[in-house]
């Protein structure tokens, strides 16, 4: 504690550039620009300080910071990184430069687009590093606002409906979390999540609850079960679990192309992250004993997903349910790890195997998701607004590299060993099928599904006779080459070197596999 | 240890470079990207018969050579994920055989792509596609070796699609990653699951520890849950079916004869010496877990001859030998040259499965490798032939090739003859011929015998019948019709000597071959399993092994008797005539030339069935869950109403805190139908923030 707060420094940077940028004259939307790129490769930057001062072999939280905020509410300043949170602190770190360098606005409206993404990446950093439910609630509710504008304000035909849809339903969620949470404070006392982990570990959460908000006379169990549900709509509705994803479609599609990069890259992981960091150690009894059905809406999730995405004719509804397919396999790893087993050291290695992989996942689905989503905006914006699946056709004859760069990122969503989507899928499958085989054999269908739909879109756009229309349709300029060539080195480098990611996580991975295993 | 085992990554490493650097080389680097590629194509070769010879001493006590290297990938929890090379016989003949196939394709694809604008391309995806095939057949370990399979896979897709702008090209490209992709799943399912039941998917690794040795198999007798199925035999079927998919065997055939659309030396590397070939390739790598089964019933003393043979092995047998004579049927009654031979591939495959299934690793491999060199053989010739009639692919507009091509002919009358099943002189007589003879000596029914001799009949048939009307007879395209008379104008030509010399190449290994694998002298048994056990070498039973000579040299001869009377000795004058088979058999011709309809079938059913699924969820989802959605909006507006009524302001407990921001959202949303958002947004996220403070506040009092 007595280093200097890198978390809070790094949290609060892209706030105060929001801040410098809310003061200039709207009239220089370059230099709006120029500072934003500034804060966040500043942000990334430390980000990187971070990493190379992290010890990945100690399994526990490092750089905690913590202070008494309104302690009679056992409300703290208290934040602090183990390998989960470094990930995706790393994550967002990376894609919101990239979102921005993706952003083509450059009228009078920048200043407030480039702040509002800056806003957003302060929260999403506090969500991700908060270690009290109190903070990082706050953090959770505030990444909403920006996107919220951002979405309607900058968004296509439709966004009004899609920005209200958006955060109506993940603000019922949060009511319903933030309920929950509630609930849990008056029956423990504390709204620490370490703190909440141990006391779920060491006594029964229901008793707690029971003795002190004995509800209408509902047995112990029920209530706690009311309790987790409320929690769990939250961050169902985040991920999305289905079958409370119906905002996700409409919203990806409607959101302007840098924000739907940073919606499907880092703020649908704020949701996978709440289930490793509250459900699954806070409510281990509930999850358990609601497994099946979770497990059923996970595969359900995922098949269903791949399989409306087959019959889309918006390619940015195709992709948006393509994320929904993939985060869905992050939810089934999840949730097999709480399959009751015996104390076999080899129970804990699959759980180990699952969720390595579903970090894997959501750093990798971060990085091609973005990739993609940000590839079909340049071809939305070479065709002025088209983006159907049967409008073009045959354009690899005239953009080639634009084929060859989306083609990349389209196999590595498609899990082909080699680039980065591969691993993390293969460890999920390894984990859940030695956990909770039926879950493992029946997703497998999603993986099928999802080439079905990914290569109908090379066939039907790349390959083909050439479309008339379309004879003039650009390759991608080197500014563009430029901004999608990073990811898409980083996708060959961690398909081949994934130890790249694991050394930072492995260690986090094995305590929590220990605790959900004991 | 040896230094060519510890650096046996070089085999896959040269090519998979030569592609790096061809992916990022402009278009206009012709020459230097063949170059670079052959040349990568050639040290491999050189390193791979370096590598085999030192195999060629076998290894301690009379068993063969193994050696293998492993190394950490990446951590899991404690231990590392690790994955490995390995050299033995097994990895020896194919890498040498990949190598070579691979180095004359390329050479022959300099003639033959001599046109394409895409050239550097070509020869990058064939670096790749050759890089993975050479991972493969090394690989150390069941992970390693699903990386290079769907590598490959991805190669294939992206060389059958190589003339992008062919809509049938693109529609064969997916449907060929998809259709295998069903089998893919199959292995990652096997691949699990023995990672799960044994603990590595390493195949050897230091004291046993490795899945296809003693320590780890042992494992696997357990039962599987599935009736009294081992789970070595599960495992084994799911594995299984990977080679299924990716060796075109029923019921995953469909998409290998639409590969055909690739250009010609793809489909003379791949989709005929090589990847196809990988699916039994696979399963000789894993025969260990297929066998195991049988291996526990021998060590309990169970002599029946069901126990002699694991379900796993009985299943691949009888996939194999119905494959071959359905595969073999529907060359029967096709036109086009490659496709002819495409049913053909399939068909040679069935035989290897069977000669999996019936005889061992040896009896399959050989027949694979001789397959690969006189299989590619025919490709190339074809392609020769297709390039010497303007692109024409379509037997009825050929004939009498062989005055114009006399080197293409006389190398693809080797290629025909060899897998026709000539006898002595040819390298696919001996391969069969030890197939058939596992199947006579088969204890557990005659019918994969049966099957075999019917389809080594078919096969003799269908080559006869190709090579009749493509080089026999008169030239039937070009001037001699006036149909397309414009392009079709010019007469056959001969193609370069860049493109016939690989086919002599090729003609002279399909011949010399024959010498390592007779019952005289079984050399290539011998290196490949080690030292005949007492009474299971082909030593057992010289009277079957001459009766079996005998009977398929008879049938070969028959067969192509039969052809050469129906289509030599009277050729068809014009392309529009029927075939003679079609007159004799007219039912039965639409039947086989319809390909059994099994294209229409899948459509009608699989297909079918996945659109509709497609379109429930995406139904399901805009009305079901949606009117769900707004429903419930409704719902939240009517209680927020309520709730205004009976309570109008006083907000103290968590219940009613709870109605709050329902009735604030429900509000909210009946005010965003006015489109007054943006002003009431900003007092909800006000509320929002002094909300969450009056929660607290109220629970802490």
């Amino acid at each position: 504690m007595n280093e200097w707060p890198i978390i809070t420094l790094l949290t609060f940077t892209p706030l105060a550039g929001a801040v410098m940028i809310a003061g200039l004259d709207p009239q220089r939307p370059r230099l709006a620009r120029g500072l934003g790129l500034t804060f966040t490769f500043l942000a990334l930057a430390l980000t990187g300080l971070l990493i190379a001062r992290f010890n990945p072999a100690a399994p526990d939280l490092q750089f905690i910071e913590r202070h008494a905020w309104i302690p009679s509410i056992g409300a703290e300043y208290f934040v602090g990184i183990d390998g989960v949170s470094l990930l995706l602190v790393v994550l967002t770190a990376l894609l919101v430069p990239f979102s921005l360098l993706a952003s083509r606005i450059s009228d009078a409206s920048a200043r407030l687009f480039v702040a509002l993404v800056l806003l957003l990446q302060t929260a999403l950093f506090g969500a991700f590093t908060a270690l009290n439910f109190f903070h990082w609630f706050l953090f959770w509710e505030l990444s909403l606002v920006p996107a919220f504008f951002l979405i309607k304000l900058w968004g296509g035909p439709q966004r009004s409906a899609a920005a209200v849809q958006f955060f109506l339903y993940t603000f019922l969620g949060s009511v319903t979390l933030l309920l929950a949470m509630l609930a849990v404070f008056a029956a423990t006392g504390t709204m620490d999540f370490i703190e909440l982990a141990r006391i779920s570990r060491s006594q029964n959460l229901a008793t707690l609850l029971s003795a002190k908000l004995a509800w209408a006379g509902l047995p112990a169990r029920s209530l706690a079960m009311i309790v987790f549900l409320g929690a769990l709509l939250g961050f169902a509705v985040k991920v999305p679990l289905m079958p409370f994803h119906t905002w996700l479609p409409l919203t990806y599609a409607e959101a302007p192309t840098p924000v739907t990069m940073l919606l499907t890259g880092a703020m649908s992981k704020m949701g996978v992250y709440g289930f490793l960091r509250i459900l699954l150690p806070i409510f281990p009894e509930q999850m358990r004993a609601a497994l099946t059905p979770l497990l059923w809406l996970a595969v359900l999730t995922i098949v269903a997903s791949a399989l409306a995405a087959i019959v889309q004719r918006d390619l940015k509804r195709m992709l948006a349910y393509s994320s929904i397919n993939h985060l869905g396999y992050c939810l089934l790893g999840l949730f097999a790890t709480m399959q009751v087993t015996g104390p076999d050291p080899a129970w804990t290695g699959e759980r180990v195997a699952a969720l390595s992989g579903v970090l894997l996942q959501m750093f990798h689905h971060g990085l091609t998701a973005a990739a993609l989503f940000c590839l079909v905006g340049l071809i939305e914006q070479r065709s002025g607004g088209l983006r159907g699946l049967d409008d073009f056709g045959g354009l690899r004859k005239v953009a080639p590299v634009f084929c060859g760069l989306m083609g990349v990122s389209v196999f590595a969503s498609l899990g082909l060993p080699g680039l980065n989507g591969f691993i993390g899928e293969f460890l999920i499958f390894k984990g859940t099928f030695g956990l909770v085989k039926w879950a493992a054999v029946i997703s497998t269908f999603g993986l099928f599904a999802t080439a079905v739909f990914l290569l109908t879109f090379m066939q039907r756009v790349w390959s083909g006779p050439l479309n008339e229309r379309w004879q003039g349709f650009p390759d991608l300029t080197l500014r563009e080459r430029l901004l999608v060539l990073p990811a898409t080195a980083l996708m060959f480098v961690l398909g081949f070197f994934p130890q790249l990611v694991i050394q930072l996580i492995n260690a986090t991975v094995m305590r929590i596999a220990e605790q959900l295993g004991s | 240890m040896i230094w060519i085992v510890s650096h046996l990554y070089l085999i896959p490493a040269l090519p998979l470079l030569a592609a790096v650097i061809l992916a990022v080389t402009p278009a206009r680097f012709r020459r230097s990207a063949a170059a670079l590629s052959i040349g990568a194509m050639a040290l491999s070769f050189a390193l791979a018969v370096a590598a085999l010879t030192v195999s060629l001493g076998g290894g301690p006590d009379g068993g063969v050579f193994r050696e293998w290297h492993n190394f950490d990938w990446f951590q899991l929890g404690d231990s590392w994920v690790r994955l490995g090379w390995v050299m033995d016989p097994l990895a020896g003949v194919m890498i040498v055989m990949v190598t070579l196939v691979a180095a004359l394709v390329m050479i022959y694809s300099v003639g033959y792509m001599a046109h394409d604008g895409n050239l550097v391309k070509f020869f990058c995806y064939l670096s790749l596609f050759t890089a993975a095939m050479l991972g493969l057949v090394i690989a150390n370990s069941l992970l390693l070796l699903f990386i290079c399979w769907e590598v490959m896979g991805f190669a294939s897709y992206i060389l059958i699609g190589f003339w992008f702008h062919k809509p049938a090209a693109a529609a064969a490209a997916k449907k060929a990653f998809l259709v295998t992709r069903i089998g893919d799943l199959g292995l990652l399912l096997g691949m699990l699951w023995l990672y799960s039941a044994t603990g590595t998917l390493l195949f050897y690794d230091a004291g046993s520890a490795g899945c296809l040795q003693f320590g780890a198999l042992g494992k696997l007798l357990g039962p599987a849950g599935l009736g009294t199925m081992t789970i070595a035999t599960a495992i084994a079927l799911l594995i299984f079916v990977g080679a299924i998919g990716k060796s075109g065997q029923l019921p995953l055939h469909v998409w290998l004869p639409d590969a055909m659309e690739g250009p010609t030396p793809v489909s003379a590397l791949i989709h005929a010496a090589t990847m196809v070939a990988a699916g039994v390739f696979l399963v000789a790598r894993v025969f260990p877990v297929f066998d195991a089964s049988a291996v526990l019933a021998r060590a309990y003393g169970d002599l029946s001859p069901y126990a002699a043979l694991s379900p796993a092995l009985i299943v691949v047998a009888w996939t194999g030998a119905i494959t071959a004579v359905f595969a073999a049927l529907v060359a029967v009654a096709q036109n086009d040259i490659k496709r002819i031979l495409a049913y053909s591939t399939v068909s040679q495959l069935g035989y290897m499965f069977m000669g999996l299934g019936l005889g061992g690793i040896e009896v399959g491999l050989f027949h694979l490798i001789t397959h690969a060199f006189f299989k590619s053989l025919l490709f190339l010739g074809a392609g020769s032939v297709i390039h010497g009639c303007h692109e024409q692919q379509d037997i009825r507009w050929m004939g009498g090739l062989r005055r114009f091509m006399p080197v293409t002919f006389a190398t693809y009358a080797v290629g025909m003859m060899a897998l026709s099943g000539v006898p002595l002189f040819f390298s696919g007589f001996w391969s069969k011929d030890e197939i058939m003879h596992a199947a006579m000596r088969w204890e557990i029914s005659i019918g994969p015998f049966c099957l075999g001799i019917f389809g080594a009949f078919l096969t003799a048939f269908y080559m006869t019948r190709q090579m009749c009307q493509v080089f026999a007879g008169k030239y039937r395209g070009a001037g001699a019709t006036d149909d397309h008379s414009h392009h079709h104008a010019e007469m056959p030509h001969e193609s370069p000597s860049v493109m016939t010399i690989p086919l002599i190449a090729l003609a002279s290994i399909a011949v010399l071959l024959s010498v390592v694998g007779t019952p005289m002298w079984p050399w290539f048994h011998h290196y490949l399993v080690g030292q005949p056990e007492q009474g299971l070498g082909p030593s057992d039973g010289h009277g079957s092994a001459l009766f079996v000579m005998v009977l398929t040299s008879l049938i070969a001869v028959v067969a192509i008797w039969l052809g050469w009377r129906l289509f030599g000795a009277r050729p068809s004058a014009s392309p529009a005539d029927p075939d003679p088979l079609q007159q004799m058999i007219p039912r039965l011709w639409r039947v086989l030339a319809g390909k059994f309809n099994i294209d229409e079938f899948y459509a009608a059913t699989f297909v079918r069935l996945n659109a509709a699924a497609a379109h429930a969820c995406d139904w399901f989802d805009r009305y079901i869950w949606d009117t769900f959605v707004q429903a419930a909006s409704r719902f939240t507006v009517l209680l927020a109403s309520l709730n205004r009524l009976i309570d109008e302001f006083v907000i103290n407990l968590g219940f009613d805190d709870g109605c709050f921001s329902l009735r604030e959202s429900g509000k909210w949303f009946s005010l965003v139908q006015n489109g007054q958002v943006q002003r009431y947004l900003r007092i909800i996220a006000l509320a929002l923030t002094f909300l969450v403070l009056i929660f607290i506040w109220g629970l802490r009092g």
